[in-house]
């Protein structure tokens, strides 16, 4: 058990408790702040798979941004303080048993994939220059240069929609 | 290990004379890395939480110098010790928490604000050799921990159950979630001018400072990271008459205190970010070889930088909320767009062309930037010209009488002058 | 590189600390405890509360959240284009300029439809 293992096990633990904390949650904004929490672990994941600069990007984006988002929208409705009860109903038992299976389905035909087998933690090593190579990818017309530029166009299509749509409200 | 290399780098000497006890004692090399690794936390963590205890009794006194009056000189010699007796103040203070808040959320708020601060410490180079981590992405880890901070105001304001706290947090969120948006722009130009986000290496590739080569995105970058403090101008977080404290109205002791650490380590901060990204952190004359002085050449900038956000305090009255907002919107953004792509069309073809000089380089990127801000001035004139004359149009047609009243004052007056 | 983010995983930890004993300190061992319901309550300068405690939201601060989010994602797309810098051509330069402006366009469209207004 090396401490990049138990890392990610604890990291593992605490993202997905955080997750299912967001669906259980009886208040609204307990559920943000779980899945704030969520993000930081999807980040500490990033950073045990050498992906520094991913993990930066999503603490910025999803948490910096995305997770205000949220909770402002949460604040948008009236009722945000009230205990909204219990989240679970009746059968809970028997989905938590069929979600089990499947995960154990999903894990057995993984591990039958050939590309995957006998892949360990250290078995390529990672070259330090993944950030200049993305960069250049984006620009390069071989390789991401149109996805690069519909991306710009998508943002603008976002913003756009987004305005017409709270315009309407005006 | 001599005395020479303990006084020129007492950071690596100290280190490497650790490492070697530590494997004297028979630990293994990951285990005294991690122990090395703690002990560099212990002291860049209690340095930045105790160096707030000068900074407010400097800021306390160049203020009062402004205002015309001493400040505190009274505990201690000259008032340095105002500030302890500040905090001891505050640690024998009760610990009041209001009906309704949520626990947990409240008590975390101080907290991470402290965190988001003292993390940024980890990895501003401080010399050559002494830096608390050389993240390949420093410049993005800034504002990443910078964005944590503004999450902890909105956990407080949320979690008081008051109804001042929580619009004081929405405002401040809108604020500091606005201001983000020039702040990373402007921090994308000394990554292009270094090729590297890498804090260390944007400090190594200033062979000129980066101030030369891009003084509009110097100063977009410095007066986003005021705003992004919450210092005056951009003080609507804690406008004390008109909201009384904003989103810490119900926090007291040292939770509070914790907040006002923050924001002092924070303005801070933005002044030693300053010196880093732009003037060219601990660069210097024998910075090189003895790496102390570039300790003392980056906390020389820090605090010229921190001196101008004083300045900007004491000078300057608080910004309405829409007039900043259109400031950050219609003004800073677009600038921060143009500054890039002027900066970015410059390099390369400045690259292209073949000059690698850093002195020419700079200096034909500085030239680029006054092209720049010859344009927006004409914009802007331009603009204000516009708006000057409708002003005018709309004014001749019902202020007529009153033009032609005061017209006849005006002569009457010169006229009536003489006569006494 | 795992060693350098150790650092900063071990500095986000510890750093919880360094807050936390101060204040621990206060609420515990030396602030004076003497509650009392007026001192408890929410303060309205000073006199009692009216109405809920809470604020009817405004949509703006919501439009102004989205437009940043939008230029957030810009900017991190620029991040790892500025450190390959050495690498690219002027044409690629050009390409990215083209990128800027179309997001430019996105802000002056939202501009002139007066989203950026706070009223």
């Amino acid at each position: 058990m090396t401490a990049a293992q138990v890392i990610f096990l604890i990291t593992a633990v605490l993202t997905l408790g955080a997750g299912v904390y967001v669906v259980a949650a009886r208040n609204l904004v307990h559920a943000a702040l779980a899945l704030i929490a969520a993000f930081f672990g999807v980040a500490v994941l990033f950073v045990l798979l050498q992906a520094g600069f991913l993990a930066a990007v999503q603490v910025v984006l999803y948490i910096g941004a995305i997770a205000i988002l949220i909770i402002f929208a949460i604040m948008l409705t009236r009722r945000v303080m009230e205990d909204t009860g219990p989240q679970t109903n009746r059968q809970w038992w028997l989905a938590g048993i069929i979600a089990l299976v499947l995960f154990g389905a999903i894990v057995f035909s993984l591990r039958l994939v050939p590309a995957l087998q006998g892949v360990t933690a250290a078995a390529q090593p990672i070259p330090t220059d993944t950030i200049e190579k993305l960069g250049f990818a984006f620009v390069d017309p071989n390789q991401y240069l149109l996805p690069f530029e519909l991306a710009s166009v998508l943002l603008l299509v976002a913003l756009i929609g987004s305005i017409v749509i709270s315009a309407d409200r005006k | 290990m001599d005395v020479g290399t303990l006084i020129s780098n007492p950071v690596v000497a100290i280190r490497e004379w650790l490492a070697q006890l530590l494997s004297n004692l028979g630990l293994a090399p990951q285990a005294a890395d991690v122990i090395l690794m703690i002990l560099g936390i212990l002291v860049i963590a209690s340095v930045s939480l105790i160096l707030p205890l000068f900074l407010i009794w400097f800021e306390r006194r160049v203020v009062a110098r402004m205002q015309d009056r001493i400040g505190p000189n009274r505990v201690g010699p000259q008032g340095l010790l105002q500030t302890i007796a500040d905090a001891v103040k505050l640690l024998i203070k009760e610990d009041i928490t209001p009906i309704g808040a949520d626990k947990l959320v409240y008590n975390l708020a101080p907290i991470l604000s402290v965190i988001a601060v003292i993390s940024m410490w980890a990895v501003i180079p401080y010399a050559a050799t002494m830096v608390g981590t050389t993240l390949n992405v420093g410049a993005l880890y800034l504002v990443s921990v910078g964005s944590l901070g503004t999450l902890a105001i909105m956990m407080g304001g949320w979690s008081s159950n008051n109804k001042y706290a929580l619009l004081g947090a929405f405002r401040t969120v809108a604020q500091l979630v606005s201001y983000e948006a020039p702040l990373l722009l402007s921090l994308l130009v000394p990554v292009i001018l270094a090729r590297s986000m890498d804090l260390n290496t944007i400090v190594r590739a200033q062979n000129v400072w980066f101030i030369v080569a891009a003084p509009i995105a110097a100063l977009i970058f410095f007066v986003t990271s005021v705003a992004e403090v919450g210092r005056t101008p951009f003080d609507l977080l804690e406008a004390e008459s008109e909201i009384v404290a904003g989103f810490h109205i119900e926090y007291t002791g040292m939770k509070f205190g914790m907040f006002f650490v923050a924001e002092f380590l924070h303005a801070f901060t933005v002044g030693a970010l300053t010196a880093v990204l732009f003037l060219g952190g601990w660069r210097g004359p024998g910075a090189e070889q003895a790496p102390i002085l570039g300790v003392g050449y980056f906390m020389l900038k820090a605090f010229a930088g921190y001196f101008v956000v004083i300045l900007m305090r004491s000078a300057l009255p608080r910004i309405r909320i829409d007039h900043m907002l259109d400031l950050n919107w219609k003004f800073l953004v677009p600038l921060a767009l143009a500054v890039i792509v002027f900066t970015v069309l410059g390099d390369k073809v400045i690259g292209e062309a073949g000059i690698t000089s850093p002195w020419a380089r700079s200096g034909l990127l500085f030239l680029v930037n006054l092209v720049l801000a010859g344009l927006v001035y004409a914009v802007l004139s331009g603009a204000a010209r516009r708006q000057r004359a409708e002003e005018a149009a709309g004014q001749a047609h019902d202020g007529q009488g009153a033009l032609a009243e005061a017209a006849a004052h005006g002569e009457a007056g010169p006229h009536a002058a003489p006569a006494h | 590189m795992l060693n350098e983010w150790t650092f900063i995983g071990l500095f986000l930890l510890m750093g919880a600390i360094f807050p936390g004993v101060p204040i621990l300190l206060q609420s515990l061992v030396l602030g004076p405890k003497k509650n009392n319901p007026v001192k408890n309550s929410p303060y309205e300068c000073g006199i009692e509360t009216v109405g809920d405690t809470w604020v009817q939201f405004k949509v703006q601060y919501y439009i102004f959240g989205l437009v940043f989010v939008v230029f957030d994602v810009e900017t991190i797309f620029l991040f790892p284009f500025a450190v390959a810098f050495d690498q690219v051509r002027l044409f690629m330069v050009v390409e990215v300029v083209i990128f800027i402006l179309i997001l430019a366009g996105g802000l002056v469209y939202a501009w002139r439809k007066g989203a950026l207004e706070w009223v």
